[in-house]
């Protein structure tokens, strides 16, 4: 059977038996870096056609469709141009923070892909703490967003920076508490865990209206917590030009651009792992007919679907919606989200004691 | 009312006082010439305290042509052609201003039918200029997709310009006396088919905008602008409809033929951006009811009065005003009997709107100060000229 | 969002249940505002009959201008060379931008008459504001607008044009 765990587990088997191991686990950890790498580079890509062509068609225009067929080559010449595009470094600028600051942002969605299990048993590493890895590395994002806007010297990237502090700790409160619900269900940390307690269905089915709760607030949350619209107040281009990012040319920006796509598919993936079952196909009860014919569609097929449909949840989010006011911004999550996150969460463990989830 | 006019200090005094004294800590930033909120080339200096406004002071100059003094080495035919250049949004209603100013110059009677097809013309452009307005006000506020469904819109009416006028922005159709040329054959049909066509998106204006909660609790109680300030800073059109006063000169005084049109002077009291962006929705509904009467009632007749070859307007001073997208535009002349006007001078209705900016914008968020830019309809070579 | 009451505000038990009640309405009457807007774009996302972009150097074949619009000034000659143009320079004293310029000489006809006739009508395409005041100017018809809107060329004196072909003439009884 040619699964993506199969290849994993073939490559592992072969590697060792012909390295000496620590050799084998230092070219098995080659391998997975040039994997996540190469994953990025392909994330990105995608993803920014896939959010042209969307916006494109919401607006009634076609997109771009001049480069490759149906203009499918048009990300790669856009990375194409922002590689021979020469990086500024502002004369007023910290030159080594504001240098870093892109790196950082990338350093922190390549962590973030370290527990995401793509396909059934196809995982880079699963610690037995994987969601609080997931919000813990996440929050370090942050300090890219800062470093970028205060060492840039241009007073929009300072506003633009100060705004997304404010913004990325407050959401990331509604955003752990929404996770909770369902560690709260699953009564486990870890990744495949979670996963593997969505066998007979999908939380966001069987969690009654508490996981459904926590749906929506994680699905709002992280959309704040990705700098994306309607809460791109980091960016913001009609206050502040491109907010952190102004001063950014070139590749230093394409990493900056790289980041926010990765961190919306991370961000989405998990929802999927937590709400939608991750790599789990659609099960229902005890069909077995059924559930027997959702097997058969490969576990990555189902882990991509649930992500890149949550993905365009976000992207229609962002074509749809106008931009909150930075103030009403945080009203939403301390006067709405959060108060409504704490009654849920306290209803979700009301409901794990009781063992009324099905 | 007084107000101090410490609006005059440069934002070099503001930032060098430094120390103990007011002022202290404040970001002074500039917004534009370039930034993508300005819609063109308008500075404004802006001294925030945090994230709050305290002082937005615009800096003209940018985009300044001298149209005023090009005007004046032109004839009178000459010289309408220039206006559409101001305020290039309602083109035909600056050209209809400068006829209608050369014309009670010269005493020429405009035919009826001319009348007519000018407001017709004239309400056509204020539909395009609001839907144009629309899209910018919804990008101002962050959503982009509007902007695209509101040209769709707008298209329709460029290309009935283009048809009869031969221009889509600059039309030049006006000339005193009457219109350049006939109207096209197809103009009434494509008229009739724009006005079922924006009968049938105009609601989802309301989908998508209008109705949605972020963009209300955007306009809703800010850019306050009271009746009394609307007044004293000379605003008119709808930003001063928007504060409850009566300023539509199409009903105060009735030029072309809107003395024979049934229309409502559109009168919001809410005072803030949301009231002068209901305004404009509302007035693209009263202009599609003025072209609806007027659209199958079109006199026959000659389309221009004639005149004579050399137009040489009587020694004395001429002002007429028509009601623009934006306001009241009121055309100045001074003629001292020669080919030449001696001074022309024009009351651009976007310079006093935006005086009012900086009333309505202290004390509120960087970002509402976008949308106010967004609910007054800036067009920075109007206000510049 | 509107606020919450402060607590000064919240004073009965009554006005308490009306806040949960009003805050719940706001949560239903938002959500429901934001569905509504999102049902709008997916609309338009799933109907792709509704684009409206024409691809531009790709329908140049097709594409057709308006009749009337205005893209440069040309003199049409007819097929033994001649023009309709008698160098009355109506409309050089027409243009504002002095765009137009025209050079008139002195023919000699076959009665051994002098009589004036333009050498050259000089037209600026990059001064031409395409006002159509030169047009309307005209006495003799001779200058019309074409409909061509691809005015770009590398040099800026290839946009300097010379209106009457070289040895054309006027037309006859064209005064």
């Amino acid at each position: 059977m040619w699964s993506l765990s199969y290849i994993a587990n073939a490559l592992h088997d072969w590697l060792y038996q012909t390295f000496s191991p620590t050799l084998a686990l230092i070219i098995e950890m080659v391998i997975a870096g040039i994997a996540v790498i190469g994953l990025f580079a392909v994330l990105g890509l995608v993803l920014v056609i896939m959010e042209r062509r969307v916006a494109a068609w919401m607006q009634i225009r076609l997109g771009p469709n001049r480069v490759g067929p149906f203009g499918l080559l048009q990300s790669l010449a856009d990375t194409l141009k922002l590689l021979v595009k020469e990086g500024m470094t502002p004369s007023g600028s910290d030159k080594f923070l504001f240098n870093l600051a892109p790196y950082i942002a990338m350093m922190v969605a390549m962590l973030l892909m370290a527990p995401i299990a793509f396909a059934k048993d196809f995982q880079l590493w699963d610690l037995n703490i994987g969601v609080l890895y997931v919000s813990a590395v996440s929050s370090i994002m942050v300090i890219s967003i800062l470093m970028a806007g205060w060492a840039s010297n241009n007073k929009y990237s300072l506003m633009g920076a100060m705004r997304s502090g404010a913004q990325i700790v407050s959401y990331e409160l509604s955003a752990g508490l929404s996770v909770l619900v369902v560690v709260v269900l699953t009564g486990s940390l870890k990744i495949s865990d979670i996963i593997q307690s969505q066998a007979d269905g999908w939380w966001i089915f069987k969690g009654h209206v508490p996981v459904l709760v926590a749906f929506v607030i994680f699905i709002i949350a992280v959309t704040a917590e990705t700098n994306r619209a309607p809460f791109d107040l980091a960016e913001a281009e009609s206050e502040l030009t491109a907010g952190f990012h102004t001063e950014y040319s070139g590749m230093k920006f394409a990493l900056f651009f790289l980041a926010e796509y990765i961190n919306v598919f991370i961000v989405c993936s998990i929802g999927a792992i937590l709400f939608l079952g991750g790599w789990m196909p659609f099960h229902i009860g005890h069909w077995e007919g059924f559930n027997r014919v959702m097997d058969y569609i490969p576990s990555s097929i189902w882990f991509f679907g649930k992500t890149f449909f949550l993905i365009f949840v976000i992207m229609w989010f962002r074509w749809t919606f106008p931009r909150l006011r930075i103030d009403q911004l945080l009203n939403l999550e301390w006067k709405y989200l959060l108060p409504i996150s704490m009654i849920n969460i306290l209803l979700a463990t009301a409901i794990a004691i009781a063992g009324w989830h099905f | 009312m007084f107000r101090e006019t410490e609006i005059l200090q440069t934002a070099s005094q503001v930032s060098s006082t430094g120390g103990d004294l007011e002022g202290a800590g404040d970001l002074v930033i500039n917004v534009g010439p370039q930034h993508p909120a300005t819609h063109g080339v308008l500075h404004l200096v802006i001294t925030l305290n945090g994230e709050t406004i305290k002082k937005v002071e615009p800096h003209l100059g940018y985009i300044h042509r001298s149209i005023e003094k090009m005007c004046e080495s032109l004839t009178y035919r000459q010289f309408i052609y220039v206006t559409s250049r101001m305020d290039y949004l309602s083109a035909h209603m600056n050209n209809h201003a400068c006829a209608l100013c050369v014309e009670k110059g010269m005493q020429i009677e405009v035919p009826e039918r001319a009348k007519v097809v000018r407001v017709i013309m004239d309400e056509l452009t204020r539909i395009a200029s609001h839907e144009l307005w629309w899209g910018a006000m919804a990008m101002d506020v962050g959503a982009f997709t509007p902007f695209f469904h509101a040209f769709r819109e707008r298209e329709t009416i460029n290309e009935i310009m283009e048809e009869t006028c031969g221009a889509r922005l600059t039309m030049n159709y006006y000339v005193p006396g009457g219109l350049m040329a006939e109207l096209h054959p197809d103009f009434q049909k494509k008229v009739k088919s724009f006005i079922t066509l924006f009968k049938s998106k105009i609601d989802e204006y309301d989908e998508l905008v209008t109705g949605n909660i972020i963009f209300q609790n955007r306009m809703k109680g800010v850019g306050y602008l009271s009746a009394e300030d609307a007044v004293s800073f000379g605003c008119s059109g709808p930003t001063a409809r928007g504060s409850g006063v009566s300023s539509d000169i199409r009903k105060l005084y009735p030029y072309a033929a809107y003395d024979q049109v049934q229309f409502d002077e559109v009168l919001e009291n809410g005072c803030d951006s949301f009231a002068r962006y209901m305004i404009r929705i509302r007035e693209m509904k009263q202009s599609v009811r003025i072209i609806e009467q007027l659209i199958d009632n079109i006199p026959e007749g000659d389309f221009q009065a004639k005149t004579k070859a050399v137009l040489k307007l009587p020694k004395g001073e001429f002002y007429t005003r028509v009601e623009t997208a934006r306001g009241e535009l009121g055309v100045y002349i001074v003629s001292e009997g020669g080919t030449t006007p001696y001074r022309i001078k024009f009351r651009s209705p976007g310079f006093s709107n935006l005086s009012a900016l900086d009333q309505m914008a202290r004390g509120s968020k960087l970002g509402d100060l976008v949308a106010m830019m967004g609910t007054l309809d800036l067009v920075i070579p109007d206000i510049d000229r | 969002m509107p606020g919450l009451p402060s607590l000064r505000e919240r004073g009965s038990r009554g006005e308490a249940n009306m806040f949960i009640v009003n805050y719940i309405k706001d949560i239903y009457k938002g959500i429901r505002s934001l569905l509504v807007g999102m049902r709008r774009t997916g609309y338009y996302f799933t109907h792709h009959k509704e684009i409206i972009t024409q691809e531009y150097p790709d329908n140049r074949d097709t594409l057709k201008m308006a009749d009337r619009f205005k893209g440069e000034v040309v003199m049409p000659h007819d097929e033994n060379n001649e023009h309709r143009c008698t160098g009355c320079t109506a409309c050089e004293l027409a243009c504002p931008n002095g765009t137009i310029k025209v050079v008139t000489k002195f023919d000699i006809t076959p009665e051994g008459k002098k009589k004036k006739a333009i050498d050259k009508l000089v037209y600026h395409l990059e001064l031409c504001t395409m006002c159509n005041l030169c047009i309307i100017a005209c006495p003799s018809d001779a200058i019309v607008m074409a409909q061509t809107f691809e005015h770009s060329v590398f040099d800026r004196a290839q946009l300097t044009k010379i209106l009457n072909n070289p040895g054309s003439k006027i037309m006859e009884g064209v005064e």
